[in-house]
Order: C-alpha cells, then structure tokens, then sequence
C-alpha cells in the first residue's frame, strides 16, 4: 500500500494494492521449496535477487523516508528524520537494549537466572521506534521478549536485571520472570508466556482509554496502547478476533507485527498461507503497513502515523515491521535451524549500526558522544546486575501474598476467622 | 439501622443458628465495604463480638421446594423495616447489576447480546437503553478474545461484568481466565489488579443437550486467584452479585438456567452477601446436607420427605465454591456427624470431589459414617427427557442417602 509520509489512505482503496500481489511472487513460492529440509538447504534466502524484489515492494511502503535516506550527502538538518537530541536518545535506548541482553545471556550462561529466556538482539529498532514515541500514560503490551520493551517503556535496567535473577527487588517482586515484565508506573502490561495472550489484554486497555473519553467524559484522554508480538502469533486466533473488535469499535491501539521470520523453528512462510502479515489489516477495515524493522528511522516515521492516528481517534493500525533475531529463539535454543547465510545478510542490517552511520553521515554526532553513551550505558548494566546480585531473595513470606488483590479471597478457615487474619499467613506457611 | 445486640446466653447456639431470631436486617458483608452499618452483633463462643452478616440466617424460614416460580413462605419473620418487593431471579440480578452500575461508573458489560438484545436470559435487560452502547457492549462472537479484553480493561481502571452467554462458551475463554485472570495481580507481583466478575447460566437445563448443560465450576476450581460463587435464590443472587462487582479479586458467578424464573421477596433497602460464606437453609440434627445452585431445590424437596419420615436434616447452601466456608460447615458437621454431599457436577473431579476431600482432611474426627457424596453421572448430558433425568441427582436419590447414611 502507498501512504504519504502524513496520513495512511483509507482501508477500503488499499485494496489497490491487490495489483501489485497479482504481478509479484512472494520471494520463494512455497509451492515449489517443498524440498525444504534443514538449515544446509537455503530455503527462503536469495541474497541478491530477492532482497532487492523485495526492498521494492516493502520500501514503496514508505517511500518518502526511503528517498532521504539513500542520499549519501549530508544535508541541512531541515531535512534530516531526527535531531541530534532525538539521535542520541533512540541509540541510547538501542544501545542499552543491547548491551542488557548481551548480559543476560551471560549471566544465564553463569547460573545467575534461570527458565525460559528469550532475547531481543537484533529487534532493537522496533522498541526504540515505537516505544520512544509514547507519553508514560500510554500502554505497552507484549510477549515473553519482552525485557527490551520494558527498558524502553521507562522500566529501571535494575528493577529489570533482578526480576530475572528472581529477586525481590524485581519489577514483579521476583515473582514473574522474564517473561511477565510488568510496570504499573510505567504503564507496561506484560510480558505473557503465551503468544496472543497479550493481544486482547492491549485491546482491553484500549477499550479503557475510549471509555475514559466517551464514558466518563475525560476529554483529553487520549492514551494509546502498542501491542507488540510476533509473526507466529499471528496465526492465532487471538490476533484476528482483535484486530476485528479494535477496528469495529476504532480503539486507540497499534498492533506491531515483529515478524523475525521464525517462530522458534517453524519458519514463517512454512506456518502462513499468505505470509504477508501487513494485508490482514484491511481486511478488517484497518491500514495494514509493512516496514523495514531493521531501521529505527523507518520505523519511528510509520510508528508517529500509526500512534497520531490512534490518539486522534482514527483508529487502529497494523505495522508489520520486518525484523530478525540475532540469537535463537530462547537461551535454550540451539539455532541450528537458520541459514548462517540469513543470520549473516541481516547482521549486516544491524539496526544500531545503521543508526550511527545515519547519524555520522549527517553529522549530527561524533564518535566521542557515542562512545560515551556506550560506557554509560555498560555502567548502567553492570551496576544493575550488582544491584541484582546484591538484592534479597524473596522470603518465604512472600508465598502467598498477591495470589488475591483481596486476601480474603482465601476464604474462611475452620476456627472462623479469615484465613488471611492467621498470623501463618504473613509468615507463608499458613495451608491455603 | 439499630443495632441489635444479641445475648450472650446463646453463645454457643448463636455462631450457627442465630439469625433464627427475628429482625434479620440487612448487612453488608463482614468486611463493610458499604457505607450500611451491620444491623446486629454476633456473640461469639468465646465471648468475641463481632458483626455478622445475616445472610447464613435469611433462609431458614423460607423453604423453597421446587425449582420454578415460588411464593415466599408467609411465614417469614415481620421485620420492621419496608416489606420489600417481589421479583424473579433474572431481575434480581439485574437490579443488582443497575444499582452497581449507578454507584459506579466504571462498572461495565461486556458480552454477546447483552446490550440491544437484553441478555439471552434477560439479565442484563434495559441496561443498554439507560447506559449506552459503550458501557453494556455488544461483543463479537470472541469468548477469549473479549474475556482477554475485559481483563486488560481491569487491569487499567475498569471494572468489567463478562457473561458467558452459556457457561460452557466460556470453554473458549479457559487461556484467559486460568493464564490472565487468575494470575496476572501474581505475576506482577501485586501491581496490577483484575476485579472482574466472570457470570453466566451452567447447569444441566431441560434438554439443551450436551455442550450447553456443562458445569464449568469443576473445571475452573483449581485456579488460583480466582474466587467462585454460584446463586441460588433472588436474594443471594442480588447480594452476590453486588458483592463480586464491589470486590477486587476476579469473581466467577455461577448461575443457573432453570433457577431465572425463580420469585422471592427481597427487601428493598441495599445489602449484598459475603462471597465468602455458605448460608444456612434448614437447620438440623441428624445429617448434614451441602449443596449449591438447583440441587438446593432437590435437596429441599427430599427434606420435606424426609421431615414425613422423621428425619431432621441440616441443609447447607455452600454458595461459595472457592474458597469453602469450612467454618459455617465445620460447625455443621461437629454437630452431626454425617454429611451428604449433593451437587450436579460429574462425580469425577467436580465440586463435590473436592469438598470430600476438605471435609475429611479438616473434620476426620467429628465423622460418625463416610462422607457420600451424590453427583451426576459422568456421562455427556444426553438429549432425551429420560436420559437427563437419571443423569442428575433426584430427591428420591437423596432420601435414600439419606436414610442410608443415617441407619
């Protein structure tokens, strides 16, 4: 679909874009890769020619953006996507996601966290993009990758670090893990274990902002929720029943596809029928955007349509941003699936580091100012993983404390009393 | 209201039958989340006052014995407060859904046909009309992903009342209920909470078949955080319902299809049940009889032949399906010695199951015979009249349980 770098054009004309599916093949016919047998054989991956087929297809998605971009010369900063401010803050938080995960790969690997860990190396451009564009009131929801939304959402690299060390200083009290980040304060509503689980929770929060507005007359509530989840989710029905009740009633949400291309080991275009995840916008009365997620520039111009959209009441949108995981699916898993080929072509896309060349390039920063944010943003991790080290575990009398907001929800106990009045509770060693 | 200070001669007689006496006002539930004050203290046996709600006492005087429209007793104690007004249990908890919605405005529905259609049992009838499209919201046919929806909701600021049209669609919603609903405030270590409340009809109807004559209470018993209490009158029906919309903890309302059209008197000023405690129905001696939702109205129709054939049994309507009120139960069994379970889940894994298994580990000693416990069959509810019939439990059945335990 074409859209301005304003406004998205209305669903109902985007089927326009039904032309350009008839005379193009998706970049591997599934039909004919039936002979599709492990990693040795390149499945889906042509480097040259179909990167390129597919970059025109994709980039006339945004083609404004694409056009600044290609120009070599720097230009005056009128021209440019971001200021040096805004450069800065997008590759710091590049960065420090990053830099976090690297660490947690350490530290599982030293016994320090322990489970299911899944990290986001290599997505980075789509959090930063999205997420650097909401105010705190705005809800983020996400899946079990979600350390890296959290970090960008405002959540403390400590509060982080610990939760996944089990501590009970944790974000969750040590009590969700890696997979369930959640920040009242900063408006993140999880980090759930199960794909699409999320999804209707972020609906849910939009259909909380609009009713704020029409319900309870608060005029200027104009909160947006970001829902972010993975091209395997996308299969599920959870998504579609979603996109369907945010459409019919216009929530003010972005449902972010971050299509890595592999859910855990099942390819995308070995699940998918159609696999272009950005078409199943419309056809629920939605725009349906595809973008290069491994470009935080790119990203950030859909990510202020789709978001300004949302607040103004528009509506909702469907982003699909085209990203890849550096690392395998969770720390357990041994990535053997891949094409090394693949994983090669898109480290050379490395999000961060398009983003520094963007920025040298247009002279908007030095290496110094950089290379400082780098060592800021170690410290940073390192004192969040002392911190973590150092913080308690939790105590057994944490056990039963949060199963009920209301405690009484443990019901009366046989001598009469509330169980949650009995002095065993608060030690946790009461029998519930 | 005045309060009544019961005397301290009654100790012991009071904790289980005190609200005998008359002048059974209407409380707010023992933790008053009401502006109403309790209308009488309560002595406890050891000499502790406490207020208490009154609901463990409200039916003793009023035995309903069949499961359609019924009169009230007449002789209900006089109380000196409005004589209160008549409804069917589908307006009683209507009127208890609209009073809640009026008190708050972020209390919303959601649900399939609950708005312009009224409810499929007309529960929720009107309340589109006087609340707008937004607040009793019409979903598409998305059981998990509306029950999911209404949870994210909750968890930022609203509280939402999900119906099932039929319980058993809520089958759909089993991720969300058991992963979100019921974890979430854990998960997130306290900072997010889910006051939800989670209502529909269940139970075995007259012929709807299979699919929709499921008890889902079974199912859904092992989740933590979640808090299940199933109606069985218009009084208790309002009361809880108001309790679950005010609590903070996600609450499963179970109701029942063939107890909607069920009348009662219920007084006209404001009051709501504990969700946590059983009711007393019909004190006694010889047996204890636990039950919830219709098989109450079996139970009582057995009782009545069995009080023919001289039998004093004590009919407790447990209401409370998680947590149980081992407390009211307790007292129930040290008393009787002999329990008889009466419920309409499969015998496998359903309520019943579980509350055996509570009985005997809390009460092994007060125990003069084996708990029996009477279910349905484990079978498919089947189509034919017949068929259903010998499927659930029928007071005949429970006469002979009776007289069986009590030999």
């Amino acid at each position: 679909m074409s859209f301005a770098t304003t406004k998205f054009a209305h669903p109902i004309p985007l089927s326009t874009t039904a032309a350009r599916s008839n005379d193009h093949k998706p970049f591997l016919d599934p039909f004919k890769a039936t002979r599709f047998l492990g990693s040795t054989h390149k499945f889906r991956f042509h480097p040259l020619t179909n990167s390129n087929h597919i970059n025109i297809h994709r980039r006339s998605a945004v083609v404004a953006v694409s056009d600044v971009l290609k120009a070599k010369k720097p230009k005056s900063t009128s021209n440019l996507l971001i200021t040096k401010e805004e450069g800065l803050e997008l590759y710091e938080d590049m960065v420090l996601g990053r830099a976090f995960e690297d660490m947690c790969a350490q530290m599982y690997y030293r016994g320090k966290m322990f489970g299911f860990v899944h990290l986001y190396n290599g997505q980075e451009a789509v959090s930063t993009g999205f997420i650097k564009l909401l105010k705190k009131e705005d809800c983020v929801a996400s899946t079990y990758r979600d350390h890296v939304h959290a970090l960008s959402k405002g959540v403390s690299a400590r509060a982080v670090m610990s939760e996944l060390f089990g501590k009970t200083t944790g974000c969750c009290r040590g009590q969700g893990g890696s997979m369930h980040m959640f920040s009242s304060e900063h408006n993140v509503l999880g980090g759930f274990a199960f794909i699409g689980e999320g999804i209707p929770v972020a609906t849910g929060a939009a259909f909380t902002s609009k009713y704020r507005r029409e319900v309870l007359k608060e005029a200027d509530c104009d909160h947006v929720t970001v829902a972010f989840f993975g091209d395997g989710t996308c299969n599920n029905g959870q998504f579609f029943e979603c996109l369907n009740m945010a459409a019919l009633w216009k929530l003010p949400i972005v449902f972010v596809v971050e299509n890595n291309l592999w859910a855990i080991g099942m390819s995308h275009l070995r699940a998918t029928s159609d696999p272009e995840i950005w078409k199943k916008g419309p056809a629920f009365g939605m725009p349906g955007v595809h973008v290069d997620g491994m470009d935080v520039l790119k990203v950030r111009e859909v990510a202020k349509e789709a978001i300004g959209r949302a607040r103004r009441g528009e509506g909702p949108t469907l982003v699909e941003c085209e990203t890849y995981r550096f690392r395998g699916h969770s720390l357990a898993d041994p990535d053997e699936l891949r094409d090394p080929a693949e994983k090669a072509h898109y480290a050379t896309r490395d999000p961060i580091t398009a983003l520094k060349k963007y920025m040298f390039e247009n002279n908007l920063v030095s290496e110094p100012e950089l290379k400082a944010i780098e060592k800021k943003i170690d410290e940073v991790v390192e004192e969040a993983v002392e911190f973590a080290d150092e913080s308690p575990h939790p105590g057994r009398s944490q056990l039963l404390e949060n199963v009920f907001a209301d405690p009484k929800g443990f019901g009366i106990g046989p001598d009469g009393r509330y169980r949650c009045e009995d002095p065993k509770f608060t030690e946790g060693t009461a029998h519930v | 209201m005045a309060a009544v200070f019961q005397g301290l001669g009654a100790a012991t007689a009071l904790s289980v039958s005190n609200s005998l006496d008359s002048r059974k006002f209407l409380v707010s539930s023992r933790k008053s989340l009401s502006e109403r004050k309790a209308s009488f203290l309560v002595v406890r046996s050891d000499g502790r006052v406490v207020p208490r709600s009154n609901a463990r006492g409200r039916r003793a005087e009023q035995l309903i014995t069949n499961a359609v429209a019924t009169k009230p007793d007449s002789s209900a104690a006089s109380t000196t407060s409005k004589p209160g007004h008549e409804l069917l249990l589908f307006e009683a908890l209507r009127e208890g859904l609209e009073e809640e919605m009026d008190r708050d405005p972020h209390v919303c529905v959601m649900g399939e046909d609950v708005g312009h259609y009224g409810g499929s049992y007309k529960v929720t009838k009107g309340l589109a009309d006087k609340y707008g499209d937004l607040r009793v919201l019409d979903t598409p046919i998305a059981e998990n992903s509306f029950t999911g929806m209404g949870i994210g909701a909750a968890m930022t600021g609203l509280r939402p009342i999900i119906e099932g049209m039929n319980m058993g669609f809520l089958l759909l919603a089993f991720n969300q209920i058991s992963n979100n609903c019921g974890m979430l405030h854990y998960t997130s270590g306290g900072q997010f909470k889910i006051p939800v409340v989670i209502r529909g009809p269940g139970g075995v109807g007259r012929q709807l078949g299979a699919e929709h004559s499921q008890r889902l209470e079974s199912y859904f018993q092992s989740i933590p955080g979640i808090q299940m209490v199933a109606c069985s009158t218009p009084y208790n029906a309002k009361g809880l319902m108001k309790a679950a919309i005010r609590s903070e903890n996600p609450v499963i309302l179970f109701e029942h299809v063939l107890l909607y059209n069920l009348k009662e008197r219920i007084p006209d000023e404001e009051y709501i049940c504990s969700l946590e405690e059983a009711e007393m129905v019909r004190p006694g001696e010889h047996v204890t009889i636990l039950t919830y939702s219709r098989m109450r109205y079996h139970v009582m129709q057995a009782a009545k032949t069995l009080v023919n054939k001289g039998y004093d049994p004590e009919v407790i309507d447990i209401r409370s399906l998680k947590p149980f009120d081992l407390y009211t139960i307790g007292n129930s069994v040290k008393k009787t010695h002999r329990v008889l379970i009466v419920e309409e889940c499969m015998r496998t894994g359903g309520i019943g199951a579980s509350l055996t298994a509570a009985i005997t580990e809390n009460f092994h000693d007060y125990l003069d015979a084996p708990i029996v416990c009477l279910s349905s069959q484990d079978v498919p509810t089947p189509y034919a009249g017949t068929l259903e019939e010998w499927t659930v439990v029928q007071p005949a059945q429970i006469v002979t349980a009776v007289e069986k335990l009590c030999q």
